[in-house]
């Protein structure tokens, strides 16, 4: 049986933090890019180049693309045949956190108690969803989660005869009510279906779907096609000071839910939408 | 479009000329503080201290950096969301604060606040950190040290981007920008 270690984890951890803070996906540079071409407003041609002449410089020198390193959510999908050693794995993770926060020059943005508000310090805990899996691979996804834009998100339990259109509005009213916040152009992952928190999970794991990318059920591609063209005509653009590019993307996840349900859960993410993963 | 180029302090004189969309390049000196450290100085403003710095004509910038590394003067420093301090931003507008940098919306309280006291909002590139952390060429830790990366902040500036969303009228480049570009 394969084995991994807690020091393999925790160094992955660790160096996939500093990657996913400095260096943005090209699928997310290619969007940029192509955004700055087609944009109509010329403050937001010019906001576009700077995020872009920022994300340069963040991977140049290895700094932070933004100083909200965010809380670091982490997908680990775990092959079942594969063994841990040495101790519990989360705590491997966390300790990776912990490492990649502190060597990196993260900002630590992690609070313990969410109602006493001190801060832990070192951006642990990190926030976990494991998934066992087949095989003896192991993928982890770390995600590091800026809240301008984690704060503009919403979910709602609709009725099954609300439909379609409910899940359009829901969409389309977050980005507008978010309007500047979450530092747009931004990413909208949208979760339908399963229960609350599946629905909210499902939003979240469409934000790690390769920009540019479409749900591969027809149906669903086409209301992500509809959905990003309904938010960019709302004018919001670069920064919410005007323009064409209000969302880079709308990703749709969806998931078998109970014939009495249709929870809906729209997660924003900003134009940092971060992440780094490797298969051990 | 060219950007105007404003030196700190920010007279009243200065801040009426500006109108919502200009581009401006700052640079002087500006203080930094987040939420905690406003709630911090309001509180301390009504047991009747001083406030660790004198805010007349003064420009606040909201943001939490990232640790320096080193041979850095500051980590990457964008701006945070301003609605947080809206609470708090009033008093100090009436106490003589020209100028706060963040993004995102204002209430309609510090709006007329500002149109009051020919205060302006300036919005800084949410998520470009890196890009204006280079213009920040001194950074002094000058009150509450104890909050971390939300300490009061000393910074000495040089031509530090950012756009007058808010002017000393009211005029908002947030609501008028979404208005010219939405489709109906
Ligand atoms: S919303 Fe994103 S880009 Fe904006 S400050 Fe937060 S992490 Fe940075």
């Amino acid at each position: 049986m394969r084995k991994l270690t807690f020091e393999e984890i925790a160094s992955q951890v660790e160096r996939l933090c500093i990657e996913a803070n400095t260096v943005i996906g090209d699928d997310v540079t290619g969007a940029l890019k192509s955004a700055c071409a087609q944009e109509a407003s010329p403050l937001g041609r010019s906001i576009l180049e700077k995020i872009i002449e920022n994300n340069d410089i963040a991977a140049r020198e290895t700094v932070p693309i933004c100083q909200d390193t965010g809380m670091t959510v982490v997908f680990v999908d775990w092959g079942q045949e594969v063994l841990f050693e040495g101790g519990e794995i989360k705590e491997a993770i966390h300790e990776g956190v912990r490492r990649g926060y502190d060597k990196g020059y993260l900002r630590k943005s992690v609070v313990q108690d969410p109602l006493e508000r001190v801060n832990t310090g070192d951006n642990t805990p990190a926030v976990i969803h494991f998934d066992l899996v087949p095989g003896d691979k192991v993928r982890i996804l770390v995600a590091p989660k800026g809240f301008g834009s984690e704060n503009m998100s919403a979910l709602k339990m609709f009725k099954p005869s609300e439909g379609i259109e409910a899940v359009k509005k829901l969409v389309v009213e977050t980005v507008d009510k978010a309007g500047s916040n979450p530092c747009p152009p931004i990413v909208v992952g949208v979760g339908i279906g399963g229960t609350m928190e599946k629905a909210a999970l499902l939003a979240k794991r469409a934000l790690m779907r390769h920009l540019g990318s479409s749900n591969s059920q027809p149906h669903l591609a086409a209301l992500e096609k509809e959905l990003l063209e309904k938010v960019n005509a709302l004018g919001i653009g670069p920064q919410g000071l005007g323009g064409s590019t209000t969302a880079l993307a709308v990703h749709v996840e969806t998931y078998p839910t109970h014939i009495a349900g249709l929870p809906t859960a729209v997660n924003i993410n900003c134009h940092v939408t971060r992440h780094a993963e490797v298969e051990l | 479009m060219e950007a105007i180029k404003l030196t700190t302090p920010l007279t009243k004189e200065q801040s009426k000329k500006l109108k919502a969309g200009d581009q401006v390049l700052i640079s002087g000196v500006i203080y930094t503080g987040r939420d905690a450290a406003h709630k911090k100085m309001i509180e301390a403003m009504e047991r009747g201290e001083e406030l660790p710095f004198d805010v007349k004509d003064t420009i606040i910038y909201y943001v939490g950096p990232c640790p320096a590394k080193p041979g850095q003067v500051i980590g990457s420093a964008g701006p945070t969301t301003s609605g947080r301090m809206d609470a708090y931003a009033p008093a100090l507008i009436a106490k003589g604060l020209k100028g706060m940098i963040g993004k995102g919306l204002r209430t309609p309280e510090v709006i007329s606040a500002m149109q009051e006291h020919s205060a302006i909002y300036f919005a800084a590139i949410g998520g470009a950190g890196a890009l204006m952390a280079r213009t920040i060429k001194e950074s002094e830790v000058i009150a509450y040290e104890e909050l971390g990366t939300e300490a009061v902040r000393r910074l000495v500036v040089e031509d530090f981007p950012a756009i007058v969303v808010i002017d000393s009228e009211g005029n908002n480049l947030y609501e008028q920008g979404k208005e010219a570009y939405r489709k109906k």
